[in-house]
Parts: structure tokens; sequence; C-alpha cells
């Protein structure tokens, strides 16, 4: 488990960072490092000490480095934008192809991302699964796979800085976050009322999970609206004479 | 002077965002007085039933994105336009004065989710957060209503 997952993580720096050497211009610096730090949170957070089960605060840790900071950080490493600058253009063009299809489409539309990754969570804790991880290596990759895909999806979908075939207005997306953030905090207060059995360490780790997802929407919510505040849409409307409306009504 | 109007798009805007920045603002005062200076409230206490806990998670996850998407709202209501201290603060009045009188009456008393301390004679508490938040509702809607009647009073 530990092994597959250093060397997926060195797969997933090594071909960025190779992506950043063909690139037809100047990759920024600090999208690289994002990426970077995401990949190294997540491999921390599969193969570190938080990885222990039985616990339920390393464990509460652990899913918000890998299910919430990780795929924050890697969004923010804008992988597809790379990815088309990098590639060679036919294959950017079937790579922009494949993102236009209906099943990307469709999962990368925040109203089906993000309830996708809080039925995640709640099927986990709701369900036998996550008693079910304890002795099964196998079962906790998938489910860390899962929680790490998923996120990643949720984020892109909400703070949508990659291109995506059809975006969705900043109040459906902003919209979005805040539900997502709502079934997060629901589920960490039912997990603090009915811990699931055999764990120790469940009302403060439900807490934490309760605090740190606060703190990581908070951050993706200022994201995203710093994004619209700045962006070309808004600036543009914010341009316009002020007095146009006015006269016509 | 027609001029001098803020276009109504900008108009809504600002009063889109005190609307936001009450709700967060109400909402971030109940937690952080009640929860985490007087700890009358608690995370959970016990006798709340699901229903208890979704409004809890809901309230909470609505109050800090209705915070974050007002102050956006705000800095780009005020890029398009003047500022209208009326106009703005009588929504943020109206905002904090809704959330106060909904937590109140709705969640306290007709619901019974949470109450606002345990253990003791609920009546003062009660009259303590729900008159108060109904004389901000009132004195929002005020001032609301003032800034519509007298729409231009900058510049």
């Amino acid at each position: 488990m530990t092994a597959a997952a250093l060397l997926a993580a060195a797969l997933l720096a090594g071909v960025y960072v190779g992506a950043t050497w063909r690139c037809r211009s100047p990759w920024p610096l600090a999208r690289a490092a994002a990426w970077l730090a995401g990949v190294a949170t997540a491999a921390v957070a599969v193969a570190g000490p938080l990885a222990v089960h039985g616990d339920l605060r390393a464990h509460m840790a652990g899913h918000l480095l890998l299910g919430m900071v990780a795929p924050l950080l890697l969004v923010l490493g804008t992988p597809v934008t790379l990815a088309l600058r990098a590639l060679p253009t036919p294959a950017a063009r079937r790579l922009s192809r494949l993102l236009r299809t209906a099943a990307l489409r469709w999962l990368t539309d925040p109203l089906v991302a993000v309830p996708l990754n809080a039925a995640g969570l709640w099927v986990l804790y709701g369900t036998g699964l996550h008693a079910g991880t304890a002795h099964a290596p196998g079962l906790t990759a998938l489910v860390s796979a899962h929680l790490l895909v998923s996120g990643y999806l949720a984020t892109a979908a909400v703070l949508a800085v990659d291109p995506a075939p059809h975006r969705r207005g900043v109040g459906v997306r902003a919209g979005a976050l805040a539900a997502g953030a709502a079934a997060h905090d629901v589920l960490a207060k039912v997990l603090y009322a009915h811990p699931p059995a055999g764990v120790a360490g469940a009302e403060d780790g439900a807490r934490l999970m309760y605090d740190g997802g606060t703190v990581v929407t908070l951050v993706t919510a200022a994201l995203l609206w710093r994004r619209w505040y700045t962006g070309r849409e808004a600036v543009r409307a914010a341009a316009q004479p002020a007095v146009v409306a006015s006269e016509a009504a | 002077m027609a001029d001098a109007l803020p276009r109504p798009p900008a108009r809504r805007r600002l009063l889109v965002s005190g609307l936001l920045l009450g709700l967060g603002t109400a909402g971030a005062v109940d937690e952080i007085v009640f929860h985490q200076l007087l700890h009358w409230h608690h995370f959970y206490d016990r006798a709340s039933g699901a229903a208890g806990l979704v409004s809890d998670g809901v309230l909470h996850a609505g109050t800090f994105s209705a915070a974050v998407a007002g102050m956006a709202l705000l800095a780009d209501a005020r890029r398009r336009g003047p500022f209208l201290p009326a106009l703005w603060w009588g929504a943020v009045l109206t905002g904090a004065g809704a959330f106060q009188v909904w937590d109140g009456v709705v969640h306290h008393k007709l619901l019974r989710l949470h109450q606002v301390r345990y253990g003791v004679d609920l009546t003062g508490y009660d009259v303590g957060w729900i008159v108060p938040g109904a004389l901000l509702l009132g004195a929002g809607l005020v001032l609301l209503l003032r800034a519509r009647a007298r729409p231009t009073p900058v510049r």
C-alpha cells in the first residue's frame, strides 16, 4: 500500500514536471508548486503516520488532507491547462474532444461532482464500509483513491480554473460549495453523536472534521469569489457607463 | 439628477451584499459568542434529533458562505457605482435581524432544535435574543425604506 502510493505520487509529480518542460510557454512556478504540494500532501495522508486504524482523530486528519487539502492544491496546479499546452497539437485536440464528451461534461458539473463527493463520505461512514477497511488494504486503497479523485472533481467543478466545456455561473458554484460544506458539517455532527463502533477519539475526530472542513471550504470560497472579482466578465460589467440603465428606466 | 443614480443592478448588488453579510455576521456572532466564549451552546446537545443536526450544519455552512459572498459582492458594487450607506446598512441589519428572529422563534421555540442556554429558566434568555433581533430587523427595514424614498444622497 505504502510503496504503491509513493510510486503513484512520484509518477504524478514526474509527469507534471516533465510536462512543464515541454510546455510551449513558460509555466507559472506557483502552479507547479501547488501541484507538487498537493501530491506531497496526498502521499503523507496515505503513507504517513496518519494512516492508522482505530483512532478517529488521526483518521480524520488524514482524510482532511487527502479529501480536501490535496485536491485543492492539485486543482490550483491546473493540470488540464498544462496538458493542453504541453501535448502535441493532435493529442491536445483529442483531449479537448474528450473533455466535451457527455460523461465528462456531467462529471465536471458542480451540481453532480459536489453531491457525488458528499455521497461518497456518507456511504463510507453511514454503512459498514469504514469498519470494513480495517483489515482490507485493497479496500482502503480504493476508498483513498475515490476520496482524492472525487474531492478533486468537486473542487475543480467549483473553482473552474481549468478549461471546462460548460461552466456554471458563480452563484451556482458558490451554492454547490456551501451545500457540500453543509453535508460535511451534518455528517461530522452525526459522527459525533453516533460514532462508528470500535474507534477511539471519536468526539475530537468529529470536531476536527467539522472545523477543518470549515477552514478548507472558507479558503475555497475566498478563491472562488476572488477569481470572479478579477475575472474578465465581472470587470467588464463593472466598467460599463453607470447612466445607461437609469436613463432607460 | 438621473445621471448620478447608480444603475439598478449596482443597487441590487449592494442590497444582496448587505443581506448576505448581515446573515453571515449574525451567524458568526452566534458561533463565536455563544459556542466559543460563553459555552452556552454545545457542539451537540445530546437531545436534538436528526432535524437539529441538519439545521445546525446547514446554518453553519450557509452563514459563513454568505459572509464570503457578501464581501465579494460589496467590493463589486463599490467599483460599479457610489456606495449608498442607508441601503447597505439597512440590508445588513435586515439580514442579521432576520437570522436572529428566525433562529429564536423557529429553531428555539417552534421546532425546539436547541435552546439559548441549558439548565436555567429560559424566558429572559428568549426575550433577550428575539426582541433585539426584531429591533434589528425593524431598524433595517426602516433604513431600506428610507433608502428607497431618497435614492441619491451621494455626490
